[in-house]
């Protein structure tokens, strides 16, 4: 993870947009979530990149280690992580109802059966 | 999953040693990676586990659908719990080192306490939406 | 190295129309990134997120695929979306424009590491008797936050029980008689 200076950051933001344009060009719901779960972890990479400092290591106090890694944006992430799979859960949930509700989980078809009643 | 000897078996083998390792996870948290929710997250997979080889009906009879609801509530309560008790002893909400006689062991038994409300809420949360999927198809 | 692994995993959960290969796909994501935060020296995240990303999400959404569908309906042939395409080009260019400000990967001159983060780590052995300052941090300095987190959780749950616990009601809704 050695490579020059901000080469990690825009491959991350790449990975971020991958799973965004999931997000907004597919029509499947259940792709749609899954392609939030790619957004939601990659964001979770940039923060924790931001958080190294070279040489360091895990933020566990212990004898013999100097520097430590900044242990706040871990625990950002952490809380982000559980609130993360909480919304997967619930989203989950709502695509299994909409199932049942419209028969369908294609986007267009929901849309067109919304229309036509 | 009656003809699958292997997993089946397996599955009673690892059961343990996964529950374990979730309540070591919970309680070295202060030492090492750990803590309440890696633990709670361990704990409900475990009950997942056994629930995918053995059949819904036989987890549930393990944990049934009542006692995953008051425990999700429970670890909830006993985090607001700990602040409210803290609130009673004289100090700001969350202010653990008004719980023991100096500070830093009243820390160290807040943390205990309060780490130990995450984790039985998400083991319990867990189990609880996993059931719910798994048996929603069933009917 | 990682990373590019990644990069090709998420094009080909964008590409794939099998709905069993991208939720297994996801899983492997997550596994994959929970080995990168232990290279960047997060150990307390990467084992939260290869619990609950590789594990507990995976495990959901194969719960919705049996309860919903298996396959990606074919998009239409001919139409390259030009309006999602160009959504995200353009907010990846701003983003990477952002970053050009930022200090270089693990500089520990940094902004981020010089006001709060030094005291954490320099006072919370002496205050809480915790020596994994991330679990000190999330307890007791942040408590509040965790506190927030949890309730988060609770309400997640409570959801999940009032959509899915009730039984099926047997319906003629749009779809007919397609329930099994």
């Amino acid at each position: 993870m050695d490579a020059p200076g901000l080469y990690n950051y825009w491959i991350v933001i790449v990975l971020m947009m991958t799973g965004f344009y999931v997000v907004i060009s597919r029509g499947n719901l259940v792709k749609k979530i899954v392609g939030l779960n790619i957004f939601q972890t990659s964001v979770f990479i940039l923060y924790i990149t931001m958080g190294k400092v070279s040489g360091g290591t895990a933020p566990i106090l212990a004898e013999g280690f100097e520097t430590y890694s900044n242990p706040l944006p871990h625990v950002l992430i952490l809380t982000a992580i559980v609130v993360g799979v909480a919304t997967t859960a619930l989203g989950c949930a709502l695509v299994v109802r909409i199932k049942e509700a419209y028969g369908t989980v294609e986007e267009d078809e929901i849309q067109r059966q919304d229309d036509a009643t | 999953m009656q003809r699958h000897i292997v997993l089946r078996v397996t599955t009673k083998l690892l059961m343990p040693f996964i529950l374990l390792f979730a309540l070591y996870v919970q309680f070295h948290g202060d030492f090492g990676p750990g803590g309440g929710f890696q633990a709670g997250v361990i704990f409900g997979a475990g009950f997942i586990l056994y629930a995918l080889v053995y059949g819904i009906e036989s987890a549930q009879r393990v944990a049934p659908a009542g006692a995953l609801r008051v425990l999700i509530s429970a670890g909830l309560l006993l985090y607001i719990g700990t602040g409210f008790a803290t609130l009673a002893l004289g100090g700001n909400f969350l202010d653990y080192g008004m719980l023991a006689h100096e500070p830093a062991r009243g820390q160290h038994l807040g943390i205990f306490l309060v780490e130990l409300g995450v984790g039985v809420t998400v083991a319990a949360t867990m189990v609880t939406v996993f059931f719910n999927f798994a048996s929603r198809g069933q009917d | 190295m990682l990373l590019s692994f990644l990069a090709v995993l998420a094009i080909g959960i964008l590409r794939l129309r099998n709905l069993f290969a991208v939720v297994m796909l996801s899983g492997i994501y997550s596994l994959l990134s929970a080995g990168l935060f232990v290279v960047l020296d997060a150990v307390d995240v990467a084992f939260t997120e290869a619990a609950v990303g590789g594990g507990i999400a995976t495990v959901l959404m194969l719960g919705t695929l049996a309860l919903t569908t298996d396959r990606e309906k074919a998009p239409k042939p001919g139409r390259l979306q030009i309006l999602p395409l160009l959504c995200v080009v353009a907010t990846g260019a701003l983003l990477i424009y952002g970053t050009l400000d930022m200090p270089v990967y693990g500089d520990p001159a940094a902004q981020i590491h010089q006001h709060v983060a030094p005291r954490y780590l320099a006072d919370a052995e002496r205050e809480t008797s915790v020596p994994n300052v991330v679990t000190a941090i999330l307890a007791s300095y942040r408590g509040f936050d965790t506190m927030g987190e949890l309730a988060v959780i609770f309400t997640a749950g409570i959801g999940v029980i009032l959509l899915l616990g009730r039984p099926r009601k047997r319906r003629g809704g749009p779809s007919g008689g397609q329930d099994e």
